[in-house]
């Protein structure tokens, strides 16, 4: 933001232009993801706990966060007793080491990952591929946004913002299908062939972990395409990666989050598969590590903690309109939509203070959100820190002083509204031009001659 | 200090007071056995899988050997078909399951609300068996439904421990190419569930 002298990476606002550039897509992505909220919808509403049970998972991981100390130590000791070897990275690096150093330990460079937000956000692929390991990822939207060069632009689908004859036209490039070849089931196929020869000679898989419970050290991993479990089942070595905050406490807890995990994700009533690994089959070697990277520190904000609940369905995305309308890209963090825009400013506040402005506060992620994190309302807080540290661009900051002064002085709000006024009904060009930010990408109304003030003054008198 | 005292140092500082966990109890539901077994069924298909209703081991017999005619490689694992299809003996490395067309497992419940059947290690012969299989049917009895999740997990906190476990909800699909579904992603592409009432 121009509260910094040196170059950064584009704002939201600029890499949402650029999306809005191709209206035709913008509505074709803002209407996909409203589908996939529908499903949502009709999904919650064959629930009739549907209420009670966002209530119970936020206090379930509410506790968790009150007592993570004591959950983690438990989870770590079960974890050992099963045969399992545990791993702490307190930070990215610390944590794409501690992968690299256990898949150095095998002497194998051929790695299948499946669908793990956490080496998103540690860019682990960047790291292993640097390091020389020919890392694959093998849930089918990921691979495709790898193959392009892309980060993921949504957390559970991957690809949205793709077209399939975009699609069609990268495997033509990579895999060698048929040129002009855009049917889904068709590429789909040709990815199963391809990716099913990844699976059979890579002797490591790493994956994320969706839940992992402190009373018997067993992990969770679900997907739909059982490419977690492929990749895990024929491996030597598992590499399953988690942040802290994935702990819940009991197994019975997983009765509660898999219930609204895949219904506020797609609106699935469970996700097809939902693998529970306690031990390593015999022979085989399985490691979790364990990943700080700020959440501890978050720990410690009364008003930022509950972001550490989110169990990643992505149903605030799927809501959100400013993010349906400008493609996660736009928030140039491995997180996209609203709880990206609360995660994102604890990281980096200077790279990521453009985020928390991304919203109209609508208040809809907070409504969806399966465990009910106040996302609207962190959005709305983050603005205020971000104000306070100097991170606010010098035009919003003069502009809400300019405001806040005004709005102070009843006489001046009077005058300024009726000045204001006066020009749009008689030189509108003053208002409506491009030196106004606030014309941007809308139309001015047409100002009534009086105020609501004025008109009340007036009828109040007369009757 | 290692990163894992230093996180848990820092954990210690940060977090809350504690607030107590909530009773999940009250969530548990139990629902008349035809009930279990229609919404079972209506979920399950409407997920992509195959529902068959089955009176008799000799008709899911009859079912597969019409379906799955020789010489598709079929692993069966279930020992109540033994009579009609040998039970299979796997060998030790999990890549050779891979030309597997069918694998014929049985399941230890299944759940109502979401069509999923829970299974573990015990009967897989091998844990890559239900995800690289081409074809997977499973066989459920119509006694052994659950309503909801949180019955299932009361369930298997009474059965044995197990050390890998998972809940299969229908075929492998994924829908990241423009929303379309497409059934049979990396694992099988097909879900028969034999629904096995009588004995």
């Amino acid at each position: 933001m121009e509260a910094t002298a040196e170059p950064k990476t584009k704002d939201h606002a600029t890499l949402a232009d650029t999306f809005n550039k191709d209206e035709a897509r913008v509505d074709w992505h803002d209407k996909t993801l409203w589908f996939v909220r529908q499903k949502r919808d009709k999904a919650a509403w064959q629930i009739p706990d549907w209420e009670h049970l966002r209530e119970t998972a936020s206090q379930i991981k509410h506790n968790v966060l009150s007592n993570l100390h004591h959950y983690l130590t438990q989870f770590e000791k079960q974890a050992q007793q099963n045969g399992v070897t545990v791993h702490w990275a307190a930070d990215a690096e610390d944590h794409n080491r501690i992968v690299h150093g256990i898949i150095q330990k095998t002497g194998i460079t051929r790695v299948v990952k499946s669908k793990s937000m956490l080496t998103e956000e540690c860019h682990l692929n960047d790291y292993l591929v640097a390091q020389g390991i020919d890392v694959v990822d093998t849930d089918l939207g990921e691979r495709i946004v790898q193959l392009a060069g892309e980060p993921p632009s949504h957390i559970v689908l991957p690809c949205i913002h793709w077209k399939k004859e975009e699609i069609g036209q990268l495997f033509h490039k990579h895999l060698g299908t048929p040129e002009g070849n855009s049917d889904p089931q068709f590429l789909a196929a040709a990815a199963r062939v391809h990716l099913r020869e990844r699976f059979m000679t890579s002797p490591v898989a790493i994956t994320g972990v969706n839940f992992a419970v402190a009373e018997t050290g067993e992990i969770v991993v679900c997907t739909n395409e059982g490419n977690a479990d492929l990749g895990v089942q024929l491996a030597d070595v598992h590499i399953a990666c988690m942040g802290i905050e994935k702990i819940i406490p009991q197994r019975k807890h997983l009765g509660v989050f898999l219930r609204l995990l895949a219904r506020s994700a797609t609106g699935q009533p469970i996700t097809t598969y939902s693998s529970h690994f306690r031990k390593p089959r015999p022979g085989q070697q399985m490691h979790i590590v364990l990943v700080d990277n700020g959440r501890s520190e978050r720990l410690g904000s009364e008003d930022f903690r509950n972001a550490l609940k989110c169990i990643r369905c992505g149903a605030c995305m799927n809501t959100c309109p400013v993010y349906r309308r400008s493609g996660g890209h736009s928030y140039h963090y491995a997180i996209a939509g609203p709880i990206g825009s609360i995660l994102a400013p604890g990281l980096d506040m200077k790279k990521n203070a453009d985020l928390p402005f991304a919203s109209t506060l609508c208040g809809s992620c907070s409504n969806v959100c399966p465990v009910k994190i106040d996302i609207h309302d962190q959005l709305y807080k983050w603005r205020q820190v971000l104000a306070k540290n100097g991170y606010v661009s010098e035009t919003k900051k003069t502009g809400m002083k300019g405001m806040a002064f005004v709005l102070s002085r009843p006489g001046l709000y009077r005058f300024s509204g009726a000045v204001g006024r006066w020009f749009s009904r008689y030189l509108p060009f003053t208002m409506n031009n491009s030196l106004n930010p606030w014309y941007k990408q809308r139309e001015m109304p047409q100002a009534p001659k009086e105020s609501f003030g004025e008109w009340y003054r007036k009828n109040k008198k007369r009757s | 200090m290692s990163s894992r005292e230093q996180i848990l140092a820092n954990i210690k500082k940060n977090q809350p007071p504690v607030t107590p966990l909530p009773e999940i109890t009250q969530l548990t539901t139990s629902g008349l056995r035809e009930e279990k077994v229609s919404k079972f069924t209506s979920v399950l298909q409407a997920i992509g899988g195959q529902v068959v209703p089955a009176d008799s081991w000799d008709a899911i017999a009859a079912y597969v050997s019409t379906q799955f005619p020789s010489p598709a490689r079929t692993i069966n694992l279930v020992q109540e078909l033994a009579g009609h299809l040998p039970l299979a003996v796997l060998e030790k490395d999990p890549h050779q399951l891979e030309s597997v067309t069918l694998a014929l497992l049985k399941g230890h419940f299944a759940v109502a609300e979401n069509g999923a059947v829970w299974i573990t290690e015990a009967r897989l012969g091998d844990r890559a068996l239900p995800f690289i299989c081409e074809h997977l049917a499973l066989v459920v009895h119509a006694d052994a439904i659950v309503s909801t999740l949180h019955d299932a997990y009361e369930r298997i906190a009474n059965e044995a421990p197990y050390e890998f476990g998972t809940f299969i909800a229908g075929p492998s699909k994924t829908a990241d190419i423009e929303q379309s579904l497409v059934l049979g992603a990396h694992g099988a592409k097909t879900l028969t569930l034999f629904l096995l009432s009588g004995n």
